[in-house]
């Protein structure tokens, strides 16, 4: 194995969840296409950030590389082996290597064990640790890393702040030396004040132990902060895939750019002189994506020719920078101007629907996959 | 456009601010158990036009702010003190007779979580006209009419058909816009949005923030806007409250506040969101502690044990009296007796490495 080589490499991975509908047999009517044709690798200790807005697929992709759905097709290669073709014990031992950070900290720790069992339950499901008194060393050195007293073994999850409980989770995911950590929404669930101090934690993890991380957000600004390289889905696949300073120097991808540009930024001045791009309607159905460019029925940059017909590929721009537009180039340099909202919802008519209309159930069963937990 | 602009009369009353809190308060209490003051001491006043933003975190008491304001808490068990005035009537101890009419009509509020603030067994068309009729002396079929204005209005598109779906047939954003819709209906003079964008994705947050700042400028709508997120502040709100531990501990407007914070806490908060226009790498200072590690107020400042600056006057035993909100510089208020100097030093409030 060379030491270019990526430790995960994502190919062609496709989930599709089928649409059952009869009362006595279960028919399939069609799939919900949530994750469709995703390429992708992360290199040894680097953060590879996944953005996008709830109902892309990006928890998905990031449940279908441990395996905890089933992939459709498509390959995960972690260090050298197919994830996808493995089972039974082989598969356990690669997922002692990959482990996650849930975005429910409450909801992803069992409410009746104590932290000293939810600690140790890995390290004696893999036959590590060494033993009893093993285990209770390394579970002190575990707390000791996320920042919690040793007080804390013997007490319950409720007993904990938001932000103590996603250290929890944290010191369970590292507790089995993993090579890759998949973070799937880890700060979003938290208060403002809190979050800081997890992302900072987990930097601070990736330093000392070498990890790599995959970190699924929706928050931009928290995936700018701590990723080398950022992926942007819509609809289940990538749109854009740069290094981070890159890509918010300047997105070149239509969806990117009205992304980026819809997030507020904590300063007036800022807030005033900003260029806003605001979208056109909400998320089509993943059941029944619009042909050709996915992104054609809101992108206020839509062109008469090939975006309605054409499936644009994942082409490299420029170094490292990856864009499915056909349109690209002409973007960036200011060819082609963007249009206005009420534009694209004309030219559009009907089909800047919201996915409720076409299908409701389809509907529920997408959103709420992995929407921010509601902070109150 | 079907909102109209207010009428004469209405407009003339209007002269002082809209809604006016004086020394609100609000205590929780159970059988068995010390009594909770969420809210303590809480004074703002909104005028007609003006967005006026509560910031905080969860548990700061912002909610239960709103949800006093409006006379939507429970009798039993909950004890509001203080002055609630709107457009002159004092809210608080008003009977619920005069809180119905006036709720829908000239007072309305947008939540947070539009699935469950909607009725999931009724068309969406019924819930927007039950205001209507309740409110204004119109027919069901005036009412269906307007229905679909409000819903053209707040950006739904094909709003006929929408009235006859049912909520969990829309998606998240047009929920909350199908609320904002209801809200509007009888032209309130006082809106309060309580995280109106929290549940929904960054774009959708964007259509309906254009939304709210349209609102206000067109008809001179007071607007309360109740969120945590502090670029959304920055965007909309006129005049910004920061609440800690159910206090008010500054206050001051927009651009002032966002170039100068004062209170640690404040300039902790900027300090601890990544900026998506900063420099990437950039080391983010979190506030040490979390929400839970407070004080009674009554004991000292409440945000003390988190707080860098603070030192041994902060606590009322030393002091001799509990830290007063005080004047600040011109339209500026301040609960702090160690503030951050002017121009805050670039680390931050508090220190880094917050892992205690």
């Amino acid at each position: 194995m060379s030491a270019a080589e990526p430790l995960l490499r994502v190919e062609g991975l496709q989930v599709h969840f089928p649409i059952k509908r009869g009362l006595f047999v279960d028919r399939t009517v069609g799939h919900v296409r949530a994750v469709d044709g995703v390429d992708l690798a992360i290199d040894r200790g680097t953060t590879y950030g996944l953005v996008g807005e709830s109902g892309c697929g990006k928890s998905t992709l990031g449940r279908a590389v441990l395996r905890l759905v089933e992939p459709t097709a498509g390959k995960v290669v972690f260090d050298g082996t197919d994830v996808a073709s493995l089972s039974g014990e082989p598969l356990r031992a690669v997922r002692r290597r990959m482990q996650m950070v849930f975005q429910d900290p409450l909801g992803s720790l069992d409410p009746r064990q104590n932290v000293e069992s939810l600690l140790s339950e890995p390290l004696r499901a893999h036959g590590l640790g060494g033993g009893r008194e093993g285990i209770a060393a390394k579970i002190r050195g575990l707390l000791d890393a996320v920042g919690l007293p040793s007080a804390a073994l013997r007490r319950y999850p409720h007993e904990f702040s938001g932000g103590q409980r996603q250290r929890i989770g944290i010191a369970r995911a590292i507790s089995l030396e993993p090579d890759l950590l998949i973070a799937d929404e880890p700060v979003s669930a938290l208060d403002v004040s809190v979050q800081a101090q997890v992302v900072n934690l987990l930097e601070e993890l990736q330093q000392r132990l070498d990890l790599t991380y995959l970190v699924i957000a929706h928050d931009l600004a928290v995936v700018r902060h701590i990723s080398d390289v950022v992926g942007v889905m819509y609809l289940g696949s990538l749109v854009e895939q740069a290094p981070s300073d890159a890509l918010y120097d300047e997105p070149l991808h239509p969806y990117t750019r009205s992304l980026m540009s819809a997030v507020p930024v904590p300063d007036p001045e800022v807030e005033e002189r900003r260029e806003r791009i605001l979208l056109a309607g909400d998320l089509p159905s993943p059941a029944n994506p619009p042909s050709g460019c996915r992104f054609h029925t809101r992108c206020p940059w839509r062109q008469e020719t090939r975006c309605d017909t054409e499936a644009p590929p994942l082409r490299e721009l420029a170094p490292g920078r990856w864009v499915s537009c056909h349109w690209a180039e002409d973007i960036r340099d200011g060819v082609l101007r963007p249009k206005s909202p009420e534009e694209v919802a004309a030219t559009q008519g009907v089909s800047v629907r919201a996915s409720g209309a076409v299908n409701p159930e389809t509907d529920a069963l997408v959103q709420g996959v992995d929407t921010p937990v509601e902070r109150r | 456009m079907s909102i109209e602009a207010l009428p004469a009369g209405e407009a003339a009353r209007a002269d002082g601010p809209v809604l006016q809190v004086d020394d609100l308060s609000v205590t929780f209490t159970r059988r068995g158990e010390a009594p909770t003051r969420a809210v303590d001491g809480v004074s703002f006043a909104v005028d007609a036009g003006e967005t006026v933003g509560l910031v905080g975190e969860s548990g700061c008491g912002k909610s239960v702010t709103s949800l006093a304001v409006m006379g939507l808490l429970p009798r039993r068990g909950v004890r509001v003190g203080g002055s609630v005035r709107f457009g002159g009537v004092e809210l608080v101890g008003a009977p619920d007779r005069t809180l119905r009419d006036l709720r829908g009509a000239d007072m309305a509020m947008v939540f947070q979580d539009p699935l469950s603030s909607l009725n999931p067994v009724v068309p969406i068309g019924t819930q927007v006209t039950e205001v209507l009729l309740e409110h204004r002396d119109v027919s069901r079929g005036e009412a269906a009419d307007e229905a679909t204005r409000l819903l053209d209005r707040v950006g739904i598109p094909d709003p006929g058909r929408r009235l006859k779906e049912y909520p969990h047939q829309l998606s998240g954003g047009m929920r909350q816009r199908a609320l904002i819709a209801m809200a509007l209906a009888c032209s309130p003079r006082l809106l309060i949005a309580d995280e109106p964008t929290t549940a929904l994705d960054v774009t959708i947050q964007a259509q309906i923030l254009e939304l709210l700042r349209e609102l206000v400028v067109d008809t001179g709508t007071a607007l309360v806007m109740i969120t945590h997120d502090l670029g959304v502040v920055a965007g909309l709100c006129d005049r910004v409250h920061v609440m800690y531990a159910g206090r008010i501990i500054e206050s001051a407007d927009r651009h002032d506040l966002f170039a100068r914070p004062r209170h640690p806490y404040t300039g902790g908060l900027l300090a601890s969101v990544p900026r998506l226009d900063g420099a990437r790498g950039a080391p983010l200072t979190p506030i040490r502690g979390s929400a839970r590690d407070t004080i009674p107020w009554a004991e000292g400042c409440a945000f003390a044990p988190r707080c860098d600056h603070a030192q041994d006057d902060c606590l009322t035993e030393v002091s001799g009296s509990t830290v007063p909100l005080e004047h600040d510089g011109p339209a500026r208020e301040l609960r702090c007796r160690h503030p951050l100097r002017r121009p805050p030093s670039a680390t931050g409030a508090t220190a880094s490495g917050a892992a205690r």
